[in-house]
């Protein structure tokens, strides 16, 4: 007969405010099996665990439940302390009164003590048939994978092969650098992005524990913390790298016009054999098959013929490999918004009208102007330049409520690289309120305006139309209450930032969750930051919420930080809570092998009794996730889950049911 | 507008009735000016659309409806159309006009009003604008009798842009329709009216 001790936690007033927890108790005690009961303040406290290891000893009871919060918040808590009293770590189940009870069912007392009741109820059916299991093992292969090399994937990369660990990074693009590869100077020194980016992009191009695998990505995925298998598809590139020797005559000679360069944000052509950048680490070419001559006709070759060391491979294929690694960083950054939404800017239509990534391009010394602004449609240099902020932060009414958090930043920086290039220029600003929360970030603004005379306006932009060869701005001034009207030789829209196109089906492949507008979620907004919910998948950079540099760089750190700890340890402790076959009950049907979503079911001929060989179902422990789905379609009852089995789960709705 | 407010000015009550009538979060505004950027009536404003939300926010009656904000607004709908916080700018600025009808506030003492009302009513008895009585009776009641009269009046008339006499519906069932549908709209006015107030 089981001995079962029931410990019903008040958690302050959180839940004895409104679960009556005495009653709970002294039900408790009424039920079979259940030989001690009591409730108290903080089951979780010191005092509380030690509670219950005493009355554990004294009552010799050999399995417990606790009436509290989340497992989420404390199983880990409650599995130790009934070990330390000396019973299994599996002979402890809660009853989460606090989310699913007390908390939202503030308004009606008795109900919410009777909820309590049937929930503590069922958790000591199912403690009832609980068995001891033993504790799992698993290898870690101690090899990570990052995907993107912007800046937070570089990071992090960097400081998990520092520490002496393999490191793959896929990025999809030919070079990595990411988004900061294109800024020019960057906000709040004024230091220019490429002095500080390219030693990295070096780095980790010459690391001999880090591996670039560019033009590439992620395409399937499975197993699971410490054993992921992934499969990386490397796009052709028409180009052997092993052959080419970066000469870059290929680039120079292609005739073909068609592409605009990414890099550039469109408003340069590229050829379609090219290199993103000078700097582009690796500095190989790839040929754009959409805009080849060669592919679209049939004709060309030129690159082929120019070539001094015949790289030039036009049969090239995608090529797919399957590679285990033990931990994952996800680091795919953003995308910025998309200024044809704003139809009242005539973004597109105007050819003055910019994004603030072209701005970046336009002002960078290595871009396609050479570090000359001049507006786009006439090639003249600008007089008055007036920045919008907010397109597409900050408004409920295109879908995107929050605050992109480095706009007001990059805003006053470009303006302050336009005054600094150009000081008789006009620079004007249309903000709605200035975030600038940083380190030495206020005063950064405060020096746009007062040192280089940006003038900030207070208001949103209602419209811009073209008249002759200018842009009139209406806007508006609330601090003065008036209607502001500004003709502007460029307009530059400050554009939020979301996450990439492909967020989301990236996220999909690895169960990792992520919000409305594709950012991945953290395992917790305060606790967990680079963690997901997904053991073995961390995040860093602008994919997880809209980031500046610093804030990238140090959550890249800290994602490392996470994979190191995990490959820090010979083996990994995983859950016994995994599929069983009972191969006497089992028809080999092979049902359970076909539904596993994991394919953690293997087929096998084994010896029964005495030479009777039967066809039947086995689980691979350490491929199995423990998710059930064999479990329900058995149609022998051979398959049970351990510490869930069915009847475990029966008991628990009988008793919800009576 | 006035240099400090005074907390017992902070009429919650008038925000609410506000948002009640015009079905519109008021308080969801953040400010940002971008319908009195787009307004082309805010030039004749006292308070352009903007200010005028943050006075309704704060519950600043006295200023809201001694204003003439919501006489001069035509409409347009621009400020609805760009603003990132969905807020039906326009919609409020036609409930300003209904309780400003409805007596339940003290109101402006702008003449839009007193245009509105001999517009309507010049409609309703001839059925078509008759612009000589129109602009004779505003003139006499808003106490400037030689308004606009020369030149523009008399090149207006000279032109045939002014008849003397009014011009009258013809066809009787189509006066009968006509006066029917103001019947409907002065029930209308008076439920609205009862709301307001209720
Ligand atoms: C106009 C502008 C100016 C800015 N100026 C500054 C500044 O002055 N100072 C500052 O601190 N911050 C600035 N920022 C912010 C800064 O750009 C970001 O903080 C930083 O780039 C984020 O780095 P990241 O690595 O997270 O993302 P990214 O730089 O976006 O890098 C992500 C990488 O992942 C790759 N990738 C994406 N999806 C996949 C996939 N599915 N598979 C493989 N690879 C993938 C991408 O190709 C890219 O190389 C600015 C931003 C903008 C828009
Ligand atoms: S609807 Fe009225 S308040 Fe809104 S923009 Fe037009 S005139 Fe101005
Ligand atoms: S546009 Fe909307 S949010 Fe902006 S000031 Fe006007 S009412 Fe407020």
């Amino acid at each position: 007969m089981a001995r079962i001790g029931v410990f019903v936690c008040h958690c302050g007033t959180n839940i004895a405010g409104v679960v009556d927890v005495k009653r709970v108790a002294e039900y408790a005690l009424t039920l079979p099996g259940v030989k001690y009961a009591i409730d108290y303040k903080y089951m979780c406290s010191d005092p509380g665990q030690n509670a219950i290891i005493e009355a554990v000893k004294e009552h010799k009871l050999d399995r417990i439940v606790v009436t509290a919060c989340s497992p989420r918040m404390h199983e880990g808590t409650f599995r130790k302390a009934a070990e330390r009293s000396g019973i299994n770590q599996y002979m402890s189940e809660m009853a989460n009164v606090r989310e699913h009870d007390s908390w939202v069912h503030s308004d009606d007392k008795e109900a919410a003590t009777l909820k309590a009741m049937k929930l503590m109820e069922m958790s000591v059916a199912k403690v009832r048939r609980s068995e001891a299991l033993s504790k799992m093992y698993a290898t870690v292969e101690k090899r990570a994978l990052v995907i993107g090399g912007g800046i937070a994937g570089i990071q992090a990369a960097l400081d998990i092969a520092e520490a002496g660990h393999k490191v793959v990074i896929v990025e999809k693009d030919p070079s990595i650098g990411g988004r900061m590869a294109q800024l020019d100077k960057t906000f709040p020194t004024l230091d220019c992005s490429a002095c500080i980016l390219t030693p990295k992009m070096v780095a980790a191009s010459q690391h001999p524990n880090i591996e670039l695998r560019v033009y590439s990505e992620v395409v399937e995925v499975n197993g699971y913390v410490g054993n992921f298998d992934i499969k990386i598809k490397k796009k052709a590139s028409s180009v052997d790298n092993k052959k080419c020797i970066s000469c870059g005559v290929c680039t120079l000679k292609c005739p073909s016009k068609r592409a605009q360069s990414e890099f550039d944000e469109k408003i340069a052509p590229r050829k379609a054999i090219y290199t993103p950048f000078p700097q582009a680490v690796p500095n190989k070419p790839v040929i754009d098959r959409e805009a080849c001559t060669f592919f679209l006709t049939g004709k060309c070759r030129i690159c082929e013929k120019v070539c001094p060391t015949q790289a030039i491979d036009f049969n090239q294929q995608d090529e797919v490999v399957t590679e285990k690694f033990g931990a994952v960083v996800l680091a795919t950054g953003f995308d910025i918004f998309d200024s044809n939404v704003y139809g009242e800017y005539g973004y597109g239509e105007y050819k003055d009208v910019v994004t603030s990534l072209q701005f970046e391009r336009l002002i960078n010394s290595s871009g396609p102007t050479e570090g000359h602004v001049v507006r786009l449609s006439d090639k003249k240099e600008p007089k008055n330049l007036v920045w919008i902020q907010c397109v597409g932060s900050r408004d409920e009414s295109k879908g995107r409520p929050y605050c992109s958090r480095v706009c007001c930043m990059y805003t006053a920086k470009q303006a302050m690289l336009m005054k600094e290039h150009y000081p008789e220029v006009n620079c004007y600003v249309f903000y709605i309120d200035i975030r600038a929360a940083g380190k030495n970030y206020e005063e950064f603004v405060q020096k746009a305006q007062n040192e280089y005379g940006v003038i900030y306006l207070r208001g949103r932009v209602s419209k811009i139309y073209e008249k002759k060869d200018k842009l009139i701005v209406r806007g508006a001034d609330t601090l003065s209450g008036s209607q502001v009207e500004i003709v502007a030789d460029m307009v530059v829209l400050a554009n939020g930032l979301e996450p990439r196109k492909d967020a989301k089906s990236l996220a999909q492949l690895f169960h990792v969750s992520y919000d409305q507008y594709g950012f991945f979620t953290e395992l917790h907004p305060k606790l967990g930051p680079v963690e997901t919910a997904i053991a073995g998948v961390f995040v860093a950079g602008a994919c997880q919420a809209c980031k500046d540099i610093p804030d990238t760089v140090a959550q890249a750190g800290a994602a490392a930080s996470k994979v190191l700890g995990l490959f820090s340890k010979e083996k990994m402790e995983v859950e016994p809570l995994i599929a069983k076959v009972d191969p006497l009950v089992c028809s080999g049907c092979e049902t359970c092998y076909n539904v596993c979503p994991y394919s953690a079911i293997e087929m096998e001929d084994r010896e029964v009794s005495r030479g009777n060989l039967k066809h039947v179902a086995k689980v691979l422990d350490s491929v199995c996730k423990g998710c059930g789905a064999c479990v329900g379609a058995c149609y022998s009852k051979a398959v049970d889950l351990k510490g869930f089995s069915e009847r475990q789960v029966y008991d628990q709705i009988e008793t919800v049911t009576q | 507008m006035k240099q400090y407010l005074e907390e017992k000015n902070f009429k919650q009550g008038f925000r609410k009735d506000v948002e009640r009538l015009s079905k519109q979060k008021i308080s969801n505004c953040y400010q940002c000016g971008k319908c009195s950027a787009g307004c082309p009536m805010a030039f004749k404003m006292d308070y352009p659309p903007t200010m005028t939300m943050r006075l309704i926010q704060l519950g600043l009656h006295d200023e809201v409806m001694g204003s003439n904000t919501a006489w001069y607004c035509v409409s347009c709908e621009t400020c609805t159309t760009r603003c990132p916080r969905e807020i039906d700018i326009a919609k409020v600025m036609d409930t300003l006009k209904i309780m400003a009808q409805a007596g339940k506030y003290e109101v402006s003492d702008t003449e839009i009003p007193i245009f509105d009302w001999i517009f309507l009513k010049s409609l309703q008895y001839t059925g078509k604008v008759y612009e000589l009585g129109l602009i004779m009776t505003y003139n006499i009641i808003s106490l400037n009798p030689f308004k606009d009269v020369f030149p523009l009046g008399l090149q207006m008339f000279l032109k045939g842009k002014i008849a003397l006499f009014p011009h009258f519906i013809n066809d009787p069932v189509a006066m009968w329709e006509h006066l029917e549908m103001f019947s409907k709209i002065h029930k209308k006015q008076k439920e609205k009216i009862r709301e307001t107030n209720g």
